[in-house]
């Protein structure tokens, strides 16, 4: 589990996020949502260490992270996975030496091991004949799903999703969103998911946290999100005609 | 504000920039002499950028330095009028010429155009599309592994290319002397043989090792630092080339004050 409290980042007179508490379940997916600008990323790129935060703790299962040393914090990230939203893959390794990077880095196995994870966790995101290929060579949803690969291949404990489905087709994001779901539920790890797409929070939300001004608005499960009456959330969730008719249809 | 307070406004915010780069560079270059997380991987790097930094600007550097040789060459020789110059003057002057500075300086400064430019563009592009936070999400020391084999690589290459500047420089004026009748083969040799002095190839050295880190690091460090999209990309590496020059030049005046002494 990850627990963030009393959360505090500003940049200059920016104050980006204010007193955030917030708790990731394990075993869950966790999704964070809001407007653009709301200051979701801030708050991810504070929770893996890419931001130090002004104030407040991130505790992954009870251990603060900002209080880690730099050793121990090189620890703990090697228990996160995390998918950007324009996958982030190294360009000039193919989609195997990409899977095998980070096993490389941080384990003694042998090539042939390394190569039977890659090849298992192509297996599993469906890219079974992938491996030889360049990232340039691959489509954005094969990019997404070669990073979801790379992020499972050392087993973490932690996976963090920056818009998983952002420029994908609703069929590809949707395959993501079951890939993510299922990669939870099968390595019991606590996933967290940034999203605008309401498509996502509905397939595969479960804890749903709402940023709203650099504020913890509110948080609930999928079926709350939808019967919910606090007006921001009702502005940000049936923003689209579609939704609205999915609101009237539900009061119905 | 008067125009006079606002010229001093930017000149002291122009002046504080450049302070502010001087210290995140300190500061970013001690991340690269960090122990790095496993040898065998940054071993296998070196060689490859070995194969970017230097093998890939041998033919650029070959080239140059044949027409260096050949115009310094012609150059000597038209101006040597002088009956009490002896002719042999022009070898020694094309050596000593290449070997002090156009050798080290001059294919130091071409190689921060050509060798700069590609490593702030591909590391500038790693961070605008997230690679770099990848590597450090992943718990990877993203400078150390991204900086440090290049810088490596090109403290180990420059000294061998700035050694085949230097011999294919002289070869160059050879041929040009000879094919424009303007020297002779046997004065040239005996010029370029003249009152051989060996310290001038360690001060050549010494200033190359200086150079090649400039050249790596200088636009690493931009790379590194650019936000943003390809604008800013092309931005940081055009920047990047520009400081790497300006850092040159001063450490050529610095070092050649201190060992030539």
């Amino acid at each position: 589990m990850i627990e963030v409290k009393g959360l505090n980042k500003s940049f200059g007179d920016h104050h980006v996020l204010k007193n955030i508490d917030a708790q990731f379940h394990k075993g869950q997916v966790n999704i964070i949502i809001g407007q653009s600008g709301s200051g979701k990323t801030v708050l991810t790129k504070c929770m893996v260490g890419l931001h130090d935060a002004d104030s407040g703790t991130i505790e992954y299962d009870g251990r603060d992270f900002a209080s880690m040393t730099f050793k121990e914090k090189k620890l703990v990230r090697q228990d996160i996975g995390m998918l950007f939203q324009a996958g982030a893959l190294f360009d000039s390794m193919t989609v195997e030496d990409n899977i095998m990077f980070p096993l490389s880095m941080f384990t003694d196995q042998t090539q042939k091991e390394r190569k039977e994870r890659a090849q298992f966790c192509l297996d599993r995101v469906n890219l079974t004949n992938a491996g030889k290929l360049y990232p340039s060579e691959l489509s954005g949803g094969m990019k997404k799903r070669v990073a979801i690969a790379r992020a499972i291949s050392v087993r973490p404990k932690y996976l963090f999703c920056d818009e998983p489905n952002s420029g994908l087709d609703p069929k590809t994001g949707l395959v993501i969103d079951e890939l993510i779901k299922d990669i939870t539920e099968e390595f019991d790890i606590t996933t967290i998911v940034i999203t605008h797409d309401m498509n996502s929070v509905i397939e595969i939300g479960e804890n749903i946290q709402f940023i709203y001004k650099g504020e913890k608005w509110w948080e609930g499960s999928k079926e709350e999100i939808l019967r919910t009456n606090n007006q921001e959330v009702v502005d940000f969730v049936y923003a689209s005609k579609f939704m609205k008719k999915v609101r009237a249809d539900l009061a119905k | 504000m008067f125009s006079y307070e606002r010229r001093m406004a930017n000149f002291s915010r122009n002046y504080m920039s450049i302070f502010f780069h001087i210290g995140q560079y300190i500061l970013w270059m001690g991340r690269v002499f960090k122990r790095p997380e496993k040898r065998s991987i940054y071993r296998q790097r070196i060689f490859e950028e070995i194969q970017n930094v230097g093998y890939a600007s041998i033919g650029l550097v070959a080239l140059v330095s044949i027409f260096m040789g050949a115009v310094l060459t012609i150059q000597l020789a038209y101006n040597i009028s002088s009956p009490l110059i002896p002719i042999y003057t022009v070898g020694l002057g094309v050596r000593d010429s290449l070997i002090l500075e156009f050798s080290p300086t001059i294919i130091s400064i071409i190689l921060a155009g050509k060798v700069g430019s590609s490593i702030a563009g591909e590391i500038g592009t790693m961070r605008v599309t997230d690679q770099i936070d990848a590597l450090d999400i992943m718990g990877v020391n993203s400078t150390g592994y991204l900086v440090g084999p290049k810088m490596i690589a090109a403290i180990i290459c420059n000294p061998f290319i700035v050694i085949m500047s230097i011999s294919l420089g002289i070869f160059g004026g050879y041929m040009a002397g000879v094919l424009t009748g303007e020297v002779s083969g046997t004065d040239y040799i005996y010029g370029i043989q003249y009152w051989f002095q060996p310290f001038y190839i360690t001060y050549a050295l010494i200033k190359t090792v200086v150079f090649a880190a400039i050249i790596t690091t200088v636009p690493a460090y931009f790379g590194y630092h650019a936000s943003g999209g390809a604008l800013e990309v092309g931005k940081a590496s055009t920047v990047s080339v520009v400081y790497s020059i300006v850092i040159i030049l001063t450490f050529n005046l610095i070092l050649t004050q201190m060992l030539l002494q």
